[in-house]
């Protein structure tokens, strides 16, 4: 299990994000996903052996925003 | 198609400048009697405008989200299909430009904590070795701990760590948020985020990045301004089920009615903005306000429990007092002075309590002596073995413990009490040898700022100490306090909490981060007195910077204004609501206009929230 975080560009509606938690939160191997609006970042904890943070970074950027920094930190 | 979204993300002021000028000209073009010119640029918004929408809509439902900009696609192609293009048009243009005055609104919001976040280091100079002058810029992400970082005059110091090299004037008012040079040398500790006024350091890191003290204070004020209230809670639960809801409403009235415009209506009406983000702005700007004040507040709901505490209880020492205990007195009755208070500064040494460390502190020329079977009795004292002695030092309870006969100092108890000194007795082989007074004068502040909570309705002030129950007393009295609790342990004060609270009160807890832990964690609010970069966010629910009781009042001032503004938004955000049915069902609003009044709620509540900045 690593903790990731993600940095997110140009969020500009509560709705976006929103959107993104929801969409983050179905995946499998994703638990305790927490976005911070005002911040404009995605932190989660994922379990390496079933998704990977670029997988995660892919999703958002399908759904139309852009991820500028991730960070992954061992637990 | 995600081209085109992130083109339009980022260039958002041209494409909106664009859309605008293209409504223009199709007005202008209907004045001068060209409506069917001006029909078709209408079309030519709304393909422009609604494109990003639609793909944003249908990427969302891909995982099964609807989303707000689903209900406005269906909105939109409903509206082309029927012929509607300058409705469809000033709606999509609307939202695009909703959209952008929001995140400009929202960025003044968020200021305050992005002046903070400024100040974290982005980089640093590493070097190889203590000694060498050689070095690479690089991110500070990348910088590892035990790694060599070299600091020059006038730049920021990039990570927690100990001083290996050089010396120099340290300005530390981003952590202890007290403008006041620090000279520091090798082996000292030096912080993230301060900055170097002169000299040249090099430094190893122990602490890097979101793990140093204020990357922790900038984290800790992230997740707060992000963090949900009760309300809030409810307010979502409510959105979550709220934008499905409206589209089979939307679907079912246009079945029923056989009504198009009224059912694309609906789906317009069906963004819950207002009321989405009027709650957060709130806070937002309500914590951001505090932090740049130095008040660390965890939560939103630490606010919102704040603005109704009716009694605040204070820890004494450290809090309404200095917290810098002085030895004021000293009576001997056995033996030689200076040996006893050796023999005392020996068996102090032991201990970190205030009142150890003020009597340690008075007499370090001592020689201290080997002791052993040292025992700590909490709240009361500690005994010890000096050579064959059996020595016991500590408040009156514990001398009644050891059945030690206090009368030969019952006339300096009875003075040292009236002026309000704490009491330290010592006893060596059961009989009174030693009693030292000590004094820990009172913050200057802090008669003003008892007077100031007072003044906020009736609030109950009460005062809760491990010190003796006569020094508490004098304490409680200076600062026309309404009770005073001494001889507290730490669970003492958290049954004393407890009750307060089973008879109805909300009670805050103001102490000390460490040592209280218990009661911070049991009051309704927790308020931990900060001591530099020590904050003790653990337990606590809002941390006051560099122990500053001039803060509290700021604090509840804040909470209050900040519930306030919650509220009206809501209050807007249900009439916005109210406004748009009635106007839809006696047929005044359509498309545009309602996502004109959609918007402006919006911007409304925004607006408001920004008011909070001013405090």
């Amino acid at each position: 299990m690593v903790k990731v975080t993600m940095t997110l560009g140009q969020l500009s509606c509560p709705s976006c994000l929103t959107k993104i938690q929801k969409v983050i939160e179905k995946q499998t191997g994703v638990t305790d996903v927490q976005t911070l609006f005002n911040a404009g970042k995605l932190k989660t904890v994922i379990d390496q052996e079933k998704i990977q943070a670029k997988d995660l970074a892919h999703i958002i950027e399908q759904l139309g925003y852009t991820v500028e920094k991730i960070t992954i930190k061992e637990q | 198609m995600l081209k085109i979204l992130q083109l339009t993300n980022q260039h958002q002021k041209i494409y909106i400048v664009l859309m605008t000028s293209l409504i223009i000209v199709s007005f202008v073009s209907g004045w001068l009697g060209n409506g069917m010119i001006g029909h078709f640029i209408m079309l030519v918004v709304t393909i422009l405008g609604g494109s990003p929408i639609v793909i944003q809509g249908i990427s969302a439902l891909r995982y099964k989200v609807v989303s707000i900009e689903l209900l406005v696609s269906f909105a939109v192609i409903g509206a082309i299909l029927i012929g509607e293009f300058s409705e469809s048009g000033i709606v999509v243009w609307l939202f695009a430009l909703g959209r952008f005055l929001e995140a400009r609104t929202l960025t003044r919001t968020r200021s305050a904590i992005a002046q903070l976040v400024q100040l974290m280091p982005k980089q640093a100079l590493r070097i190889s070795t203590p000694t060498s002058r050689i070095f690479e810029l690089i991110d500070i992400d990348d910088i590892q701990v035990g790694d060599y970082v070299l600091v020059k005059t006038g730049s920021q110091i990039p990570v927690d760590g100990k001083i290996v090299n050089g010396e120099g004037a340290i300005n530390e008012a981003s952590i202890t948020g007290e403008s006041k040079i620090n000279f520091k040398s090798q082996a000292q500790n030096v912080f993230a985020g301060t900055s170097l006024d002169s000299g040249t350091l090099v430094i190893q890191a122990d602490k890097v990045g979101e793990d140093t003290a204020f990357g922790k204070i900038i984290d800790l004020v992230e997740t707060s301004q992000d963090s949900q209230s009760q309300a809030q809670q409810i307010i979502d639960r409510f959105a979550k089920y709220y934008t499905p809801v409206v589209l089979v409403l939307a679907v079912l009235i246009g079945i029923v009615t056989r009504d198009i415009r009224l059912a694309i209506t609906v789906l317009i009406l069906g963004c819950p903005g207002a009321l989405v983000i009027g709650v957060p702005v709130s806070t937002v700007a309500g914590i951001g306000v505090a932090a740049r004040h130095g008040i660390l507040v965890k939560g939103s709901e630490a606010l919102v429990q704040l603005r109704k505490v009716t009694t605040f209880a204070f820890d004494k020492t450290g809090t309404v007092t200095k917290g810098t205990p002085t030895v004021t007195a000293v009576q001997n009755y056995q033996g030689l002075e200076m040996q006893n208070l050796a023999i005392v500064a020996s068996i102090e040494h032991e201990s970190n309590h205030p009142l150890a460390q003020a009597i340690q502190k008075e007499y370090t020329t001592l020689e201290l002596m080997p002791i052993d079977k040292t025992v700590v009795i909490k709240g009361k004292g500690i005994v010890a073995n000096v050579g064959q002695q059996q020595v016991v030092v500590g408040n009156q309870q514990l001398m009644h413990d050891y059945d030690i006969d206090l009368t030969i100092g019952q006339q300096d108890t009875d003075y040292f009490l009236r002026e309000g000194y704490s009491l330290v007795y010592v006893a060596m082989n059961h009989q009174l040898h030693l009693l030292l007074g000590i004094h820990d004068p009172l913050k200057p502040e802090a008669t003003k700022i008892m007077q100031q909570l007072r003044e906020l309705d009736n609030q109950r002030l009460v005062l809760m100490s491990g010190d003796q129950q006569r020094a508490v007393e004098i304490v409680a009295h200076q600062l026309k306090l309404t009770q005073a609790y001494g001889d507290c342990l730490p669970e003492n004060k958290m049954a004393l909490i407890q009750q307060y609270q089973s008879h109805g009160e909300r009670v805050a807890f103001v102490g000390d981060g460490v040592n209280d832990s218990p009661a911070l964690v049991t009051a309704n609010v927790g308020i931990a007195m900060g001591n530099g970069t020590d904050i003790a966010m653990d337990v606590a629910d809002i941390v006051l910077m560099h122990a500053d009781l001039n803060k509290l009042p700021l604090a509840v001032k804040i909470a209050r204004a900040t519930a306030m503004n919650m509220y009206q938004n809501i209050i807007i955000a249900m009439l916005t609501v109210v406004f748009l049915l009635i106007g839809l069902f006696t047929g005044y609003i359509f498309m545009a206009s309602g996502m004109l009044i959609h918007e402006l709620s919006i911007i409304v509540v925004t607006l408001n929230g920004v008011r909070l900045l001013r405090l």
